[in-house]
C-alpha cells in the first residue's frame, strides 16, 4: 500500500493501486464476451471426436436445414485459406506440420476443427452443430512421445525435429568421470487454463474496408501480419483489439484456427461473427504444454564439480506444430543448465507429434520443464556423492566474478549471456531467511516424532526481456494528461499501470494522468505484444526512453518560458520549476504543450506538440535468478501433500510496483503447484481425453495454496535495460515442482522418489507402499 | 418454434421485462437480456463460481439456474454493489490490496464475499476461508483475496 | 454448453407435481430442486429432459421436522438449513458437522437433501447419511405414497428404486439416542470436490464396550451402504485402537471399490481402511 506524499504519484518502487482496476471491480469491463455487434452470427466449431483418422466425409445437410443456420463450412468450403503459419516466419522443414483452420484429409486428435457452423445464437448453434456427422476411418492413435515415431504424411514422420544444442566435450568427459549420475523424470501434460475461455469476435467494416478482429491478446501485431497473409489483405485493411482479457498465461493470443474462420466468415457472409468457446472445448482445444520426458545423466568430479549434462529429450507435440514451432524445444535444450556452470553440454530433444491437442508455450516454456529436471538431477547428485544438496549447488554455481556469462547456447535466437547477478549470495541470503539450518533439525525432529515432513530448495534461472526491440508514442495534451501508446499487451498483469508508473517518473507527473494504449493495431503499427516476460523490461524501457525525450523537450521550452537554464529544472507533480526554488514561478505540463501548438508563437521553429516516439533495442534478453524453498508434509496413508511453508527469494533488477511483483510471484507459484501436485491431462487407450471438465482437471482453490514469504531484492538491475529491470511473470511458477519433489523426497526418507509430475496421492502413496513397506 | 417465457427480474433495483426460452440460464439471462456483462461465465458447469450473483439474498451460480427460475426474484450483481460513484468496502478493499489482476473471477469473488458477510457479519476467519475457497481464480494466488476480504469483512462490521 | 430444449412446468402442490410427472415422465420428465447436480449434466447435454417440473415453489416441500422419533427433511430442503443443527442432540450435529464437506457454499445454498438422495451419485454424502441411519425414504406419485429403506432406494450408479414419475417428498431419519458417538471422514483432492471415499461411523457405548454400530462407506463403491461385517467385527468391543484397525480392514475388504483412470480399486480400498479408522477414532473422542 502506498505510503508517503510522493508515493501516491506512482512512481518507481511504489506499490500504487493499479489504473486497470476501476472497471473490473464495478463489472465494466469488456471482455470478448461482452462485445457484440447488431445482426451477429455465432460460431460454433464441430470437433473431431477422433483422435486419428482420414476423413470419409462430413454430413452438414442436416445441421445446414436446422432453423436458424445460416452456414455449416468445411475444409472445401476455405480452401484458399493456408494452414496457420509461425509466428516467427516461415520454416519449409516444419510446414508440413501445420494445421489448417478446419482439418483436410485427416484429423489428428479429439477436439480438431472440422466444421465451422454460423447460427442466430449460440443455443442454436450448439443444437446444430449436434447435427453435423464425421465419418473417419480410424487410424491407430499415437499417445507417447518415447514411443517409435509413426508415419505424420508424404513421407515424414512424426519425429517433426531433432532439436540439437551442444558444447564441450561429452565425450571424453563422461568416459573420466569420477561418477555418473542418471535420471529419468518425466513432466506431466497441463497448461494455462485461464479463467476466461477463448474468443473471437470478426467484423468487417464494408464502410472503411477493413477486417476487425476483437478479443485479440498477446501478440495483436503479429497475428495482424500472419491473418493478412491468410487472407490476402493489406496491414491497414487488417485491425486487431485488444478489450479486457482473462488471463493468458502463454496460451491465449495465440493465431488459433477460430481467429481465422471469424475473420473469414465475417467477411463472406457480411455479418459480425462471435465464437465463445466453451470450457470443455478448451480443455482439449486450447494450447497444451510441458508434456516432456527427460533421459538425463550427469558427469561428476571428485570434488562434486558437475562436468557435463547429457540429456535426452521426448517432448509431446500433440497433433500438429502451431504458430509456435520448435521454440518450447529450443528453450527447452537452451536453458537446462541454469545457473550451473555446467561446462559440458549437450541436450537432444525429439519433438514429437503425437494424437493429442497440440502443444506449445505456457509461463516459462522450457524453463518450469528444466528446473524440474535439473534440480532432481542435483539433489540425486549430492545423494551420490554424499554431498549436502546445499554445498553440490554452491560449488557449482556460476558466481559473480564470472559474469557477465557467456553460454554457448541459443535460447530464441540469442546466444545465453547471463547478466551479473549473485546466485549464490542470494541463496544465503534466502536460507537465513528461513533459518534452514534450524528448520532441517526441527523438521527433523518432527521426523522423529513419526510426521512425515521436509524441506526442499530449487534453484531456478529465469529469462525475460525478449527483443529485438520496441516502440512507444507520448503525447502529453494541454490539460497535462498524458497519453502512451504500446504495442504492448494486457493478459490482467498490470502492463497499463507499470508504464504508467515508468512515464510518471520520468516525466514527474502523477500516474493516474497517464493513459496507456495497447493492444490496437490501430493506434500504433508495430508491437511483439506481451509474453515471456518481456513487457515491462522491453515495453517499459522504450516507454521510459520516449518520456526522457518529452522531458528533454518539456524543460527545454520550459527553460524559454521560464527565463532559466534547464539543467536547473525539475518537474514535480506535472509542474517545472526550479530545483532550488520549488514554489517559485513555474509552468506546467499542460502549459508546455499549449505552447507548442502548431499556431502558437512561442513553438518558434521546433516540432509542434509536446510529444515523441521512440525505440529501444535490447542486445540480449537479462537472465533473472532466484530459489524456492518448500516445506510440506505427507499423508504415510493417502499420500496426499499438504504445503506448510513456502519461500521465494528473487532478484528484479528494478521493481517498478513491488506489489504486483508479488502478485505475479504469487499467481505463478499457485500454478506451479497446479502441475507439481493437481494438473494432468490424461487420455484413454483411444486418445479420448478424459480431463474435459472441472472436476477433472484440478484447478488449485485457496486452501490448497500457502501464504507464501518472499524476499525481492533490487542487488543486480539488469545491465540490458536503462531503468534496470527485469521481468517477473515467470519467477513463481519455475521453481515450484522441484522444491516440492525435493520436499517430499526429504519428507518421505526416500531420496530420489519423485520423478514425476504430478505427484498425485495415488502414485506417491504407491511409492511409499513400494519403498518403505 | 422456441417456447419463450415472460419474466420479470429484479437486477440491482431495476426491473427487466424479458422474454428468454427455459432453458436460458440465469447466467445468459442477465449478461444478454438484462445487458449486464459483470457476471462471467468461466466454466458453465458451477465449479469456479464466476458467475455468482446474489438471488434473493442468497449467494448463487447462476449458470446453475434458469432464467425462468429467477421470474420475480430479486437479484444482485457487482454492477449494482457501489453506490453511485461511491464503491462498496469490498470492492475498495480488492484494489487496495491488489486482490484481481485479469479481473475475470473478480465479479465472483465480490458478489460471494459481500453476500456470506452480509449474512454472517460474525462469520469465523476459517468459515470464511471456506466459504472463499468456492471460487477459482487463477491469476492471484489468492492470498491478497484473502487479505482484501479480511480487511473489507473489519470494515463491514463496523459501518 | 448450452442445454438442450426443454418445457418448464412450476406446480404450485405437490398434487399437481406428481400429475406433471406422470405425464412427462415418458418424456424424460424430471424433478427440478436444487440443480446443483442436474443442471451440470445438462450442461453437458449427458441429461436432456424433455421437461423440467420445478419443485422449488411449493411451500410444504422445504421443511425439516422432528415427527416423533425421525428427522423428516422436505423435498426442498437445502444443505445450507443444515449448517446449524436442526435438531437438538446428536443427529443435528452430525448433519451439521456433514454437511461441511458438502460441495461449496453456493452450492448448498441452492442444493438439496431429497434432490441429492434421488441423484444418487456414488460420491453424495446426503446419500451415504441416508444408507448410514437407516432413513425411510418417501415416495410419491399419482398411486400415493410408498415407503422405501434406504438400503433398498440405492441401486446403482445415478439409479435409485424410484419409478420415473415418482417424487421424492421427503427422507425421514431416525433420531439418534442422546449418547451416540459420530465420525465422518471424508477424502478428496481438494476442498470441495466429490469425495473419493468416505466413512460415516456411529455407536454407542454400554459398560464401557460398543453397541448398535453402523459403519457407511460412500464413494467407494456405485453406492453407499453398511458394512455389516464391519459392524460385527467392532460390537461389544471397547472403543480403542485394535478394535478399530480391525473394523478398518474388514470394511477394507468387504468392498467392491470403483474404478476409473484416475483411481484405481487398490487405492480405493486402502482409503476406506483409514477413513473408516479415523472416523471411529473420532467417534471415540
Amino acid at each position: 500500500m502506498a505510503t508517503g506524499t510522493n508515493r501516491l504519484l506512482g512512481h518507481l518502487g511504489d506499490s500504487v493501486p493499479r489504473l486497470e482496476d476501476p472497471p473490473l471491480i464495478t463489472g465494466k469491463g469488456r471482455f470478448v464476451g461482452d462485445i457484440n455487434f447488431p445482426d451477429q452470427l455465432h460460431m460454433r466449431i464441430v470437433r473431431s471426436p477422433f483422435a486419428h483418422g482420414t476423413i470419409k466425409s462430413v454430413d452438414t445437410a442436416a445441421a445446414k436445414a436446422h432453423p436458424g443456420v445460416v452456414a455449416v463450412w468445411t475444409s472445401d468450403d476455405i480452401a484458399d485459406i493456408p494452414p496457420i503459419d509461425f509466428r516467427e516466419g516461415s520454416n519449409p522443414a516444419l510446414a508440413l506440420f501445420r494445421q489448417y483452420a478446419l482439418a483436410r484429409d485427416k484429423v489428428r486428435y479429439v477436439g480438431d476443427p472440422v466444421a465451422a457452423l454460423f447460427a442466430e445464437d449460440a443455443y442454436t448453434a450448439e443444437d446444430a452443430a449436434e447435427l453435423v456427422v464425421i465419418n473417419v476411418n480410424e487410424l491407430p492413435v499415437l499417445l507417447n512421445a518415447d514411443d517409435p515415431p509413426q508415419d505424420f504424411k508424404d513421407g515424414y514422420t512424426t519425429e517433426a525435429a531433432l532439436v540439437e544444442q551442444a558444447y564441450g566435450d561429452i565425450e571424453n568427459t563422461f568416459a573420466n568421470a569420477f561418477k555418473v549420475v542418471e535420471l529419468d523424470v518425466k513432466i506431466g501434460r497441463h497448461t494455462g487454463v485461464p479463467l476466461e475461455c477463448r474468443g473471437a469476435v470478426g467484423r468487417y467494416d464494408a464502410a472503411r474496408d477493413i477486417v476487425e478482429l476483437h478479443g485479440a491478446a498477446k501478440v495483436p501485431h503479429r497475428n495482424r501480419e500472419t491473418l493478412c497473409r491468410m487472407l490476402d489483405r493489406p496491414a491497414s485493411g487488417v485491425h486487431l483489439y485488444e478489450g479486457h482479457t482473462g488471463g493468458g498465461f502463454g496460451i491465449r493470443g495465440e493465431l488459433y484456427p477460430e481467429d481465422v474462420l471469424v475473420c473469414a466468415a465475417a467477411m463472406r457472409l457480411d455479418r459480425p461473427v462471435k465464437w465463445i468457446e466453451d470450457r470443455q472445448e478448451h480443455l482439449m482445444a486450447a494450447n497444451h504444454s510441458r508434456q516432456q520426458r527427460h533421459i538425463i545423466r550427469a558427469a561428476v568430479a571428485e570434488d562434486g564439480e558437475v562436468l557435463a549434462f547429457d540429456d535426452e529429450i521426448y517432448l509431446d507435440q500433440g497433433g500438429y506444430i502451431r504458430t509456435h514451432g520448435t521454440r518450447v524445444a529450443n528453450m527447452t535444450t537452451g536453458t537446462l543448465p541454469g545457473p550451473y556452470r555446467i561446462p559440458n553440454y549437450r541436450a537432444v530433444c525429439h519433438f514429437r507429434l503425437t494424437n493429442k491437442t497440440p502443444a506449445a508455450t505456457y509461463r516459462s516454456p522450457g524453463r518450469y520443464e528444466t528446473t524440474f529436471v535439473r534440480e532432481r538431477l542435483m539433489d540425486k547428485i549430492a545423494v551420490e556423492m554424499d554431498m549436502d544438496p546445499v554445498a553440490l549447488r554452491r560449488r557449482n554455481l556460476i558466481s559473480l566474478e564470472e559474469m557477465p556469462y557467456w553460454r554457448d547456447l541459443d535460447v530464441l535466437g540469442d546466444s545465453v549471456e547471463h547478466d551479473p547477478g549473485d546466485y549464490a549470495g542470494l541463496l544465503d541470503q534466502g536460507l537465513a531467511r528461513v533459518s534452514w539450518d534450524e528448520l532441517q533439525a526441527e523438521l527433523a525432529q518432527r521426523r522423529d516424532n513419526g510426521e512425515l515432513v521436509g524441506a526442499g530448495l530449487s534453484m531456478f534461472f529465469e529469462k525475460s526481456g525478449l527483443g529485438p526491440s520496441d516502440g512507444a508514442k507520448i503525447f502529453v495534451d494541454t490539460t497535462g494528461h498524458i497519453e502512451v501508446v504500446t504495442g504492448g499487451a494486457s493478459l490482467g498483469q498490470g502492463f497499463e499501470t507499470a508504464m504508467a508508473q515508468i512515464c510518471a517518473e520520468d516525466l514527474g507527473t502523477d500516474y493516474r494522468r497517464i493513459r496507456v494504449v495497447h493492444g490496437r493495431t490501430d493506434r500504433i503499427d508495430y508491437g511483439v505484444g506481451a509474453h515471456a516476460s518481456r513487457a515491462t523490461v522491453l515495453t517499459g524501457s522504450a516507454v521510459s526512453k520516449t518520456a526522457l525525450k518529452v522531458r528533454e523537450k518539456a524543460l527545454e521550452v520550459a527553460a524559454e518560458l521560464l527565463q532559466t537554464p534547464a539543467a536547473t529544472l525539475d518537474i514535480t507533480d506535472g509542474v517545472i520549476h526550479a530545483k532550488d526554488n520549488p514554489t517559485g514561478p513555474s509552468v506546467t505540463l499542460g502549459d508546455v504543450a499549449a505552447a507548442l501548438a502548431p499556431a502558437a508563437p512561442t513553438r518558434g521553429d521546433r516540432d509542434p506538440y509536446l510529444a515523441a516516439e521512440e525505440w529501444f533495442n535490447i542486445e540480449h534478453q537479462t537472465y533473472p535468478y532466484g530459489h524456492h524453498i518448500a516445506v510440506v508434509k505427507v499423508d504415510r496413508e493417502t499420500g496426499e501433500v499438504k504445503i506448510e511453508k513456502y519461500f521465494i527469494a528473487y532478484d528484479i533488477g528494478r521493481a517498478i510496483n513491488p506489489m504486483m511483483i508479488e502478485g505475479q510471484l504469487v499467481g505463478g507459484l499457485a500454478q506451479g503447484i497446479g502441475g507439481a501436485l493437481y494438473e494432468e491431462f490424461t487420455y484413454d487407450e483411444r486418445g479420448e481425453p478424459l480431463s474435459v471438465t472441472f472436476m477433472d482437471y484440478l484447478l488449485p482453490t485457496l486452501r490448497e495454496i500457502p501464504i507464501p514469504e518472499i524476499l525481492l531484492t533490487e542487488d543486480f538491475p539488469s545491465i540490458r535495460t536503462p531503468l534496470g529491470i527485469k521481468g517477473a511473470g515467470e519467477a513463481g511458477i519455475t521453481g515450484a515442482p522441484a522444491a516440492i519433489a525435493s520436499a517430499i523426497d526429504n519428507a518421505i526418507g526416500i531420496p530420489g522418489a519423485v520423478t514425476q509430475m504430478p505427484m498425485t496421492p495415488q502414485r506417491l502413496k504407491k511409492i511409499m507402499d513400494e519403498r518403505l513397506g | 418454434m422456441i417456447k419463450k417465457m415472460d419474466i420479470n427480474l429484479t437486477v440491482n433495483g431495476r426491473s427487466h421485462a424479458v422474454s428468454v426460452a427455459p432453458r436460458k440460464t440465469l447466467a445468459d439471462v442477465i449478461r444478454e437480456d438484462c445487458g449486464q456483462t459483470g457476471t462471467h461465465l468461466g466454466c458453465e458447469h458451477g465449479i469456479c463460481g464466476a458467475c455468482t450473483v446474489i438471488v434473493d439474498g442468497a449467494p448463487v451460480r447462476s449458470c446453475l439456474m434458469f432464467g425462468v427460475q429467477a421470474d420475480g426474484a430479486e437479484i444482485r450483481t457487482v454492477e449494482g454493489l457501489a453506490n453511485g460513484n461511491e464503491l462498496h468496502p469490498m470492492q475498495r478493499a480488492f484494489t487496495e490490496h491488489h486482490a484481481l489482476q485479469c479481473g475475470y473471477c473478480t465479479p465472483g469473488f465480490l458478489m460471494l464475499a459481500t453476500s456470506v458477510l452480509e449474512r454472517e457479519p460474525d462469520i469465523s476467519d476459517d468459515d470464511l476461508l471456506d466459504v472463499l475457497s468456492s471460487n477459482l481464480c487463477r491469476c492471484t494466488g489468492y492470498v491478497n483475496i484473502i487479505k482484501a476480504v479480511r480487511a473489507a469483512a473489519a470494515e463491514m462490521k463496523e459501518g | 454448453m448450452k442445454p438442450a430444449a426443454f418445457d418448464y412446468h412450476r406446480p404450485e402442490t405437490v398434487e399437481e407435481a406428481v400429475a406433471l410427472l406422470a405425464k412427462y415422465a415418458p418424456e424424460d420428465g424430471r424433478i427440478l430442486a436444487g440443480g446443483q447436480s442436474l443442471v451440470p449434466t445438462m450442461a453437458f447435454r449427458l441429461a436432456r429432459p424433455g421437461h423440467l417440473v420445478d419443485i422449488n415453489g411449493i411451500d410444504a416441500l422445504d421443511q425439516i421436522k422432528l415427527d416423533g422419533d425421525a428427522l423428516c427433511i422436505g423435498a426442498c430442503a437445502r444443505h445450507a438449513d443444515f449448517h446449524k443443527p436442526v435438531c437438538a442432540g446428536p443427529l443435528g450435529e452430525l448433519l451439521a458437522r456433514v454437511v461441511r464437506d458438502i460441495a461449496h457454499y453456493p452450492i448448498r445454498m441452492r442444493g438439496t437433501f431429497c434432490g441429492s438422495a434421488a441423484h444418487a451419485d456414488p460420491a453424495s454424502e446426503w446419500c451415504l447419511v441416508a444408507a448410514t441411519l437407516d432413513a425411510t425414504m418417501v415416495a410419491v406419485s399419482t398411486s400415493g405414497e410408498r415407503l422405501i429403506p434406504a438400503a433398498e432406494f440405492f441401486e446403482t450408479i445415478m439409479t435409485t428404486a424410484l419409478a420415473e414419475d415418482e417424487l421424492l417428498r421427503e427422507v425421514r431419519i431416525p433420531t439418534l439416542a442422546h449418547d451416540t458417538h459420530f465420525g465422518f471422514e471424508e477424502f478428496n483432492r481438494r476442498a470441495g470436490d466429490f469425495a473419493i471415499a468416505m466413512a460415516l461411523v456411529t455407536f454407542r457405548l454400554e459398560d464401557g464396550l460398543m453397541v448398535d454400530p453402523h459403519i457407511g462407506i460412500g464413494g467407494a463403491e456405485d453406492k453407499p451402504r453398511r458394512i455389516a461385517e464391519a459392524e460385527t467385527s467392532l460390537a461389544g468391543k471397547p472403543p480403542a485402537d485394535a478394535a478399530f484397525r480391525t473394523a478398518a480392514e474388514v470394511a477394507a475388504a468387504a468392498i467392491d471399490p470403483m474404478e476409473d483412470h484416475t483411481t484405481s480399486a487398490g487405492y480405493r480400498r486402502g482409503l476406506v481402511a483409514t477413513l473408516t479408522r479415523r472416523a471411529l477414532e473420532r467417534a471415540s473422542l
